[in-house]
């Protein structure tokens, strides 16, 4: 049977493929003071892949593809569309950064692009293979752009350790799913749903789908696979970090929704303990260790696998009681509002270092007198991160908590209480940093401040985010809507 | 005047929130403009909840009235659901009220560092939130409201604040986030056991806990009654509240102490009560003790006091636990008499730390013992101070009598199926607090303004009452009095609605 092209579905990712060719090679052509007119190319094809996004929803009828194996459905479009704002706003927080520095420009937006290309592959997968393909294509990027300073040890570093962990997890990953492909015996999620809705299985299904898991544990960073994550976010460049701590990590939990509500949903017991305990302990470890931190890029990443833990927290109870469709919806609201408020605030941090050059929590003393706005943005992200309504933090974690509700059983209640033990210890981290921008002194920084105004692209970056977080924290609906079109059952 | 019914409230809610995004956009330079923006809009705002009381239906007052029902958030079935109540109008005011005088008492004191643009913007952003608090008819529109409190508070402690500020501010916001976490965590759960399934509260009344077995009730109830009583604050959840107004600047001591702290008393009335009469039934006599132990406790504090403002900040917690007490008895009587005493306190002890500011800002200093003779100095500062300590203890004839006096009363005849016994012992133990009260109020006037001028502050110029404090001032001193002679101007409000409340209780237990 020759496979059938959908050219309509599939036109995000040509659009993408074709910008990263003619980023590549543009980049020959330019002169070095023109380099930076790749970041504009690889701008208009992001946003041009999204037209296609906007006409297949307004189509609104599921494509499927390769005999199952690649389907454009309202979830996939939903969670395209998200990736590709997230790298339009990762590119407008990169521009200057790598502009300004001494880097290679167009290798940069190239690899950036292949991998929100695999992101985007990622929505649509709903085959063992193609997951994986898409997991390569979005981590194997990102060793790269991790070492970009590569004057700098720490960037090495962080390179070295994210690519060490990430193959190593990969590998656990691919041994899982070959257990899973000898037992079901097919790659496509539909079927080994049926083979997982067995009554008799056998034990080593378990082991596979436990394997499987661990594997994207390392790459969502969860307790106890995220050793790799803080010095990795330290090390890289900002916006790189910025990209890894939102799309990339959002690329895993799509990874992990897709192969649990497509593949393993019929055998609980193999999967909820699992992900319970990652919840748990990310959540628990993420913001303890998050209390003790000096540098403001290191606090961020802990806050990230804490508020990895609450994502994966209503999975962990998809099965039970009711809770299938609100946990679904729960992930998906979650690593909308997630983005926005994560990307904020490393745009902040962007920002904040231009002037000070540093990354200490410590620089940040007195920001509310030296940069009022700034200090005003980053206390509404770090607010929103905290959950504080009416910024669009408290709907994420309020989607979580009905979730865990809706399955109503112990297991559920009490990762429910650890979420809400553990949002209040959030908060004082988070105030922390307010607290040091606005009541003390800005001689008490440490540092010498440049007179370095930001520049427009990193101005509409954070403008975009903050809108999302103010309109979604008053009017949540939007993305309520979203969570619920996604729903595939 | 139809387009009022329906847009009175949202107007009365976001009004401020307009004004603080005006007051973001003039540049900090023109202070003049600041704060000419940011008084007329509490003055606009003020001005709708004088049109609401004009409007206001006074023989249906336990219907909602001004309402808005219009979709939210669909997908958890929340709506913009928000209306007043004869419960809800008086605090409503009483907000709206001091609000206006609290920007005109800062008109010429700005508290250091002076940045009057950010502090104007947040009283703005806390009066939306109070506004909203009052109005809200719909638990996530609720919650949203009562959260949006904290973060300017915060703020105002941490950046204004005294020296010991940093940790106050925290302090104050950890406890009450901690508090609403759990609030919220209940608000789910009666959602998905109301049936069917809503948020709105009206309509979750009506349904007054009925279908939810009454153990699930009590641990319901337990969340809700930790939200609430943290933000009273009760004994023993109390301990935020000296730090925090201690170290806040006057502004904020006068909008945490008259209405920050209302919204722990007004969520009992409206949501806990009304929603889970079983469960309030059950734990009433535990809340009535509590409430008993900090107006003891809150007395006892405040004679041990040597600082002005935390001996205000300890009678709050004895003033709060008569109007818990109040509640406590489930009855119409109590409720009414909870109410008038939350209006109450709010024009008191909100003037008791404006004058508490006024004397830090004379003589650089709030000590006691330091303090002396201020009815030399200043006598007009000094009499008004005597007269709310008057007001504050209680004296007949003033607004504190009608919050103080029924509470007490109230507790011999509790509802129908509380012990008798219990609740009169309570009375007892309160009426002990009121003699305490007047030992603490009148022992602390006659330090600071009784006597002879301490020698550090003989030769010192103080200033009378200047005339931005006589205009904040004058109609929280007429609202005293007015109130104090005729209580039947709330009463009569808040009547019509606590009867159908105490009603609806009785008839949903049984």
């Amino acid at each position: 049977m020759n496979p059938v092209f959908d050219y309509h579905a599939l036109a995000p990712e040509l659009i993408l493929t074709a910008t990263i060719v003619v980023v590549l090679v543009a980049d020959f052509f330019f002169g070095e003071r023109e380099r930076f007119q790749t970041s504009r190319l690889a701008t208009i094809g992001v946003l041009a892949a999204l037209v296609p996004i906007l006409t297949l929803a307004a189509d609104g009828t599921t494509r499927t593809m390769f005999g199952g194996a690649y389907v454009v459905d309202d979830y996939a479009l939903a969670l395209k569309g998200f990736f590709l704002l997230v790298a339009y706003i990762t590119l407008l927080v990169s521009v200057d950064y790598i502009g300004e520095g001494d880097y290679y420009q167009g290798e940069y937006y190239f690899l950036l692009l292949s991998s929100v290309l695999g992101m985007v592959v990622m929505a649509s997968a709903r085959d063992l293979i193609s997951i994986f393909v898409a997991l390569e294509l979005i981590s194997v990027p990102t060793y790269v752009l991790a070492g970009w300073r590569k004057h700098d040890t720490k960037s090495n570093e962080a390179a070295i350790k994210y690519y060490l962990f990430g193959v190593l997890s990969s590998a656990v990953m691919l041994y899982g799913m070959s257990f899973i492909f000898g037992l079901s015996g097919s790659t496509l999620l539909s079927k080994i749903g049926q083979y997982a809705a067995r009554p008799d299985l056998p034990p080593l299904f378990a082991v596979a789908i436990f394997l499987t898991l661990v594997g994207f544990a390392f790459k969502i960073s969860a307790v106890p696979f995220h050793f790799w994550a803080p010095d990795t976010y330290e090390g890289a460049p900002t916006p790189v970090t910025a990209f890894l701590s939102v799309a990339s990590k959002a690329g895993g939990f799509v990874a992990i929704l897709s192969l649990i509500y497509f593949g393993f949903f019929g055998t609980k017991e193999a999967w909820q303990p699992v992900l319970w305990a990652l919840a748990a302990a990310s959540m628990t470890l993420g913001n303890l260790t998050a209390l003790r931190q000096t540098n403001i890029v290191r606090m961020l990443a802990y806050s990230s696998i804490a508020q990895g833990g609450f994502i994966l927290a209503p999975l962990a109870v998809a099965a039970d009681g009711n809770a299938g469709r609100s946990a679904f919806e729960a992930v998906v609201i979650y690593l909308l509002i997630y983005g926005a408020m994560n990307l904020g605030a490393f745009a902040v941090v962007i920002a904040v270092a231009r002037r000070t050059r540093s990354g200490e929590i410590s620089s940040y003393s007195g920001l509310g007198q030296t940069a009022p706005v700034l200090a005003l943005l980053m206390s509404a992200f770090l607010f929103a991160l905290a959950g504080i309504p009416p910024l669009a933090g408290w709907f994420a974690k309020f989607v979580m908590f009905r979730a865990i509700f809706e399955a109503g059983t112990a297991s559920a209640y009490t990762l429910g209480v650890i979420a809400a033990v553990n949002s209040v210890i959030a908060l004082f981290y988070y105030a922390g940093v307010a607290r040091r921008m606005w009541f003390r002194d800005p001689s008490e920084s440490g540092v010498e401040a440049l007179p370095a105004s930001t520049p427009p692209a990193l101005g509409i970056a954070l403008g975009l985010s903050a809108a999302v977080v103010v309109v979604i924290g008053v009017y949540p609906q939007l993305f309520a809507r979203i969570g619920e079109v996604a729903f595939p059952g | 005047m139809d387009w009022f019914d329906s847009w009175g409230v949202t107007l009365a809610v976001f009004l401020p929130a307009a004004g603080m995004v005006v007051v973001l956009a003039i540049p900090k330079a023109q202070e003049r403009a600041l704060k000419v923006t940011t008084l007329a809009t509490t003055l606009a705002t003020l001005a709708v909840g004088i049109a609401m009381l004009a409007r206001f239906d006074y023989d249906r007052t336990g219907v909602l009235q001004f309402q808005v029902n219009k979709s939210w958030i669909d997908v958890i079935n929340s709506r913009y659901h928000m209306g007043v109540d004869g419960i809800s109008l008086p605090l409503l005011l009483m907000t709206m009220l001091i609000t206006v005088m609290c920007v005109i008492y800062t008109w010429d004191h700005f508290p250091d560092p002076r940045t009057p643009k950010a502090f104007l913007a947040l009283i703005l952003l806390l009066e939306t939130g109070m506004n909203g608090t009052f109005c809200a008819q719909d638990l996530i529109l609720f919650f949203i409201f009562f959260e949006l409190v904290l973060l300017p508070m915060f703020f105002m402690i941490g950046v204004w604040g005294g020296p010991n500020r940093e940790y106050a501010s925290i302090k104050f916001f950890l406890f009450t986030l901690f508090g609403s976490a759990l609030m919220l965590l209940s608000f789910l759960a009666l959602f998905f056991l109301s049936d069917p399934q809503t948020f709105d509260i009206p309509r979750l009344a009506a349904q007054g806990g009925g279908g939810i077995v009454a153990s699930t009730q009590n641990l319901i109830f337990v969340g809700m009654f930790l939200g609430f009583a943290i933000k009273v604050p009760m004994f023993p959840f109390h301990t935020w509240l000296p730090d925090a107004h201690t170290e806040a600047p006057t502004v904020g001591s006068v909008l945490l102490a008259a209405v920050l702290l209302k919204l722990g008393t007004y969520g009992f009335i409206r949501i806990a009560l009304p929603i889970l009469p079983q469960a309030a039934h059950d734990w009433a006599p535990w809340i009535g003790l509590l409430a008993v132990i900090g107006i003891i406790y809150g007395a006892l504090c405040c004679l041990a006091q040597r600082d002005m403002k935390r001996l205000i900040a300890f009678s709050s917690v004895a003033h709060m636990g008569f109007v818990m007490l109040g509640i406590a008895t489930l009855t119409n009587f109590g409720i009414n008499a909870a109410i008038f005493g939350m209006v109450a306190h709010g024009l008191i002890t909100g003037m008791l730390f404006f004058i508490a500011g006024s004397v830090q800002e004379r003589y650089d200093t709030r000590e006691i013992s330091r303090l002396g003779g201020l009815l030399v100095q200043a006598p007009r500062l000094g009499w008004i101070l005597g007269f709310c300590a008057m007001a504050s203890l209680g004296l007949p004839g003033l607004a504190g009598f009608w919050g103080e006096f029924p509470a007490v009363l109230s507790a011999y005849d509790p509802a129908a199926g509380i012990s008798q016994v219990t609740f009169r012992v309570y009375m007892v133990v309160a009426a002990v607090g009121t003699v305490l009260a007047a030992g603490y109020l009148l022992w602390m006037f006659q330090r600071v303004a009784f006597g002879t001028v301490k020698t550090e502050f003989e030769g010192a110029h103080v200033h009378d009452v200047h005339w931005p404090e006589w205009i904040a001032w004058t109609p929280l001193l007429i609202g005293i009095v007015v109130l104090g002679i005729y209580p039947n101007l709330i009463f009569r409000i808040t009547d019509g609605a606590v009867t159908n409340l105490a009603h609806g209780m009785a008839t949903a237990i049984g």
